[in-house]
């Protein structure tokens, strides 16, 4: 097992690799000067000479890709051209913000979606399997930011039940440590804020895990109907175990390991379909910080991104794997 | 057993907690109003705990607040508030008035300024404001190449750093002379410019590279901090030589969908935003706690007409008649209210407006008997170039370039339209490739030149970086706007430019069409709220009720 880990960390190198080059040079390909992005329509071209000279941009392709690389192994991920602030100062309080919307998210998407499957699955035909399996259907179809702007129009300016957008309110004061809010408040035990940062993600949440919710639950719902076909839950059922325990204690980890697999590739999706959800709640979070960069072709902030959330990906899928041994003792790693 | 387990308490955490927000909500909304320092709930105009904020709500975060760094509107909107000029705008309209130089007088020639400067001026770190702080920020601007508006508005280039300011010093501790190459009367419009705020040479030196991140001036809001992406905090000056904001802390929120923020602005928890969608503008006036509050204009739209082209173009009757042929005030229901039909370069907001100039008034007849005048009573086939993005001028350039085709059609002109983004329209049109464009011009310092060299001097009518996009070349017009350059005496210069817009408008290069004003919605608490046409404005003078 530990041998199947170490095989499975040192693929990340060819990856890191192919990653970087494959990022590097489409980034690239795009028509548009960073300088000009930078600068502005005003700028004149003696300007915009000059700054593509600081940034290197006039350095054969090869050149910039190696003075990058050797810098990204030696932890320097680069300055943004926009900003000029460390590209890993500008990550590390906006990746914090988008993994705790995932998390949340993908919890919410878990929990109801797993448990609306397991219903639907257990009294099949029923209205509740009519009703949770159109709602799956609707939850994947709805686009994200129609949805949001409803939640917000019915909860915050209708209803004032919950703040309309951001993560935290004005007036409420965290101590920030990891710029996960939810854990910070915890960690210096500050009540309010615990209170106020949830009231505030629980909205955007909600939006973003609609669509891993419903194909959670549908997925949840045919693993297990497969399952619960099967002769050995017959067997049970005839020795006259209780219907939950037979559901949770036998189907259930035998159904999982599908739902199991989705549920890693519906993390990645969060990670990137946050986009939308974070320009709606006017969340401070990688997506749109991804996106705009691209816009104003700001290299070095895009690449070292795409770099981080790559390595982020292959982790999670070897944690998912790893899971698989887990649910289903079967599986051997070699 | 595990599983199962694990799935039951988390379902139990979940609900538990969507109970306790679920049941604390009602209390909520008032504890709310206390926590969030004056921020209001819709329809409930506290400021419980005493303190007054304000709650700004815009589209993109600020890229630096360093504003001799940037170019961007969201950077200098909040170092306007941070930092001082030498003289500020006043707060109607584009005149200056005396800020962090108290007077200053202007040699014969009008090559040597000598300004004084106010003696009870402190940074917000406690540094004294005096001459030799202005000649330090001098000297940093010339430093690199960075600092586009200098570069812009200076004529500094990679031998010439220094563009016409040839020397600033200081002769006393609160005199400072600064001498030109050359004479330039819009010199002090340009030095009111946000962008040329005085900065903090202490602070400077403290955080270097990193400057841009700790901003200190002497403006009447001090910095306190920023989350990227998420908000600016700043809270009043209390030493501030000006007149002392009322509101005690300003926040900047980025919002950046303009549907969530319209809702933010009505739930209350923003107090004012800018980027109001105009169909949103019914509602605002519906609602009982907000109001509409307009920046005035310092743009124009206009279409262009190359006049170096051989042919229609180039026949001043044809332009005419053009003009005539065009229905202005139809095009302003492209335009959802924020449209003014435009007749001159300048928009009114600017000194030196020529109210006395005619309009083209909308009369096909006498259009086609001009057209057929010039030859052109058959009509001829031109196109018609414009770019796909919305501009603060034009909010629906494609559909204005299809009307414009439509009205045309009537005098027996086809046009043909061609599309690009904005950036390949530019370098399109600099090129002089079009029979016409859709063009249009944000002003960068309240002066008449700024309008009418820039867009109408023949010395910008190069090809491949031509402002002058219809390539007009006038004697009599380049005369006049090189004297005003020149020219000190306020009264003499808007004779000058009074004129250009009359010779300009007989001679037709273009079809202005319109002066847009943006709408913001703020929160009717939100007093004596003066949007400035030069698109910021310092907030000291707002009062919450």
């Amino acid at each position: 097992m530990v041998n199947y880990i170490i095989r499975r960390l040192l693929l990340l190198i060819p990856v890191f690799i192919g990653v970087s080059i494959l990022a590097f040079s489409l980034l690239r390909l795009i028509p548009g000067d960073p300088a000009k992005s930078m600068l502005g329509n005003k700028a004149t071209a003696a300007q915009l000479q000059s700054l593509r000279l600081e940034l290197g941009l006039n350095k054969p392709l090869p050149e910039q890709y190696k003075d990058y690389m050797g810098n990204v192994l030696k932890g320097d991920l680069g300055y943004s051209i926009k900003s000029h602030d460390s590209v890993l100062g500008e990550i590390g309080t906006r990746l914090p913000a988008t993994l705790e919307l995932s998390i949340v998210a993908l919890i919410f998407a878990i929990v109801i979606g797993v448990l609306a499957g397991i219903i639907s699955a257990a009294k099949r035909h029923s209205w509740f399997d009519h009703v949770s399996m159109t709602g799956a259907l609707f939850g994947v179809s709805m686009p994200i930011f129609w949805l949001g702007l409803m939640m917000i129009w019915l909860f915050s300016v209708t209803l004032h039940w919950l703040p309309p957008s951001g993560r935290l309110s004005v007036g409420v004061h965290l101590h920030i440590i990891t710029n996960f809010y939810l854990l910070d408040s915890i960690l210096t035990g500050n009540w309010q804020a615990f209170k106020d940062s949830f009231l505030h993600i629980l909205m955007p949440a909600l939006a973003l895990g609609t669509i891993p919710m419903a194909v959670i639950a549908r997925m949840t719902r045919s693993s297990m109907l497969e399952v619960l076909s099967q002769d050995f839950i017959r067997t049970a059922n005839a020795k006259g175990l209780a219907k939950y325990l037979i559901i949770f204690q036998h189907a259930l980890k035998n159904a999982f390991l599908p739902i199991l697999t989705v549920i890693g590739s519906q993390f990645g999706f969060l990670l990137g379909g946050a986009v939308l959800t974070e320009t709606i709640f006017s969340w401070p979070g990688i997506g749109r910080y991804v996106y705009q960069s691209i816009l104003s072709r700001d290299y070095p902030v895009v690449q070292s991104t795409i770099l981080i959330i790559a390595v982020l990906f292959v982790l999670i899928n070897l944690i998912t794997d790893l899971l698989y041994k887990y649910f289903d003792p079967r599986i051997r790693y070699d | 057993m595990k599983k199962k387990q694990f799935v039951m308490i988390f379902t139990l955490i979940v609900s538990v907690l969507l109970i306790i927000a679920g049941c604390s909500s009602g209390k909520d909304a008032a504890t709310q109003d206390n926590g969030n320092d004056g921020a209001v709930t819709a329809g409930d105009n506290s400021k419980s705990s005493g303190e007054k904020t304000l709650i700004f709500g815009r589209g993109a975060d600020s890229v630096q607040l360093d504003p001799s760094k940037v170019t961007d509107g969201e950077s200098l909107y909040v170092t306007n508030q941070i930092y001082d000029t030498l003289v500020r705008y006043k707060q109607d309209n584009t005149e200056v008035k005396p800020a962090l130089a108290t007077d200053w007088t202007t040699s014969d020639d009008g090559k040597v300024w000598t300004f004084h400067l106010r003696k009870d001026v402190k940074f917000h770190d406690g540094t004294k404001f005096d001459a030799n702080a202005v000649v330090y920020n001098f000297k940093r601007w010339t430093q690199s190449a960075d600092f586009v508006y200098y570069g812009y508005m200076f004529g500094a280039n990679k031998d010439n750093m220094k563009g016409i300011i040839s020397n600033v010093e200081a002769t006393d501790d609160y005199t400072v002379k600064m001498t030109l190459s050359e004479p330039n009367a819009p010199f002090l419009q340009t030095l009111a410019m946000p962008a040329f705020g005085i900065a903090s040479p202490t602070a400077v030196k403290k955080y270097g590279a990193n400057y841009f991140k700790h901003p200190v001036g002497t403006g009447p809001f001090v910095f306190d901090s920023w989350v990227k992406d998420d908000k600016i905090t700043l809270h009043k000056n209390k030493d501030y030589f000006g007149q002392v904001a009322d509101v005690n802390k300003v926040i900047f929120r980025v919002i950046p969908d303009n549907g969530a923020r319209f809702m933010e602005l009505q739930a209350g928890t923003i107090n004012m935003m800018e980027g109001l969608d105009p169909e949103d503008m019914q509602k605002v006036t519906k609602d009982p706690n907000l109001k509409i509050v307009s920046r005035p204009a310092m743009n124009v739209a206009y279409m262009s007409m190359n006049t170096s082209k051989k042919g229609p173009m180039s026949s001043q009757k044809v332009r005419q008649a053009i003009n005539m042929a065009i229905n202005k005030k139809k095009l302003m229901s492209l335009y959802q209210g924020i449209g003014k039909e435009a007749k001159n370069p300048l928009p009114p907001s600017v000194w030196s407006y020529n109210d006395d100039v005619q309009d083209y008034h909308y009369n096909v007849k006498k259009a086609k008997k001009l057209l057929a005048e010039a030859g052109y009573g058959n009509g001829f086939t031109m196109n018609l170039y414009t770019m796909t993005n919305p501009r603060p001028y034009m909010p629906q350039p494609q559909l204005t370039a299809e009307a414009i085709q439509q009205m045309l059609k009537a005098v027996k002109i086809k046009v043909n339209v061609v599309e690009n983004d904005w950036d390949t329209h530019l370098v399109k049109t600099e090129n002089g490739e079009d029979d016409a464009a859709l063009m249009g011009w944000v002003g960068d310092n309240g002066d008449p030149d700024n309008f009418l060299y820039v867009l109408l001097d023949k010395d910008n009518a190069k090809k491949g970086s031509a402002g002058n996009t219809a390539f007009y070349k006038n004697d009599q017009v380049h005369d006049l706007l090189k004297k005003g350059q020149v020219t000190l005496n306020q009264n003499e210069r808007t004779k000058i430019y009074k004129q250009v817009q009359q010779i300009v408008h007989d001679d037709a290069p273009w079809v202005p069409i319109a002066y847009a004003t943006q709408p913001m919605a703020v929160n009717k608490n939100v007093m004596d709220y003066v949007p400035h046409s030069t698109g910021s404005e310092p907030f000291n003078y707002i009062k919450l009720k």
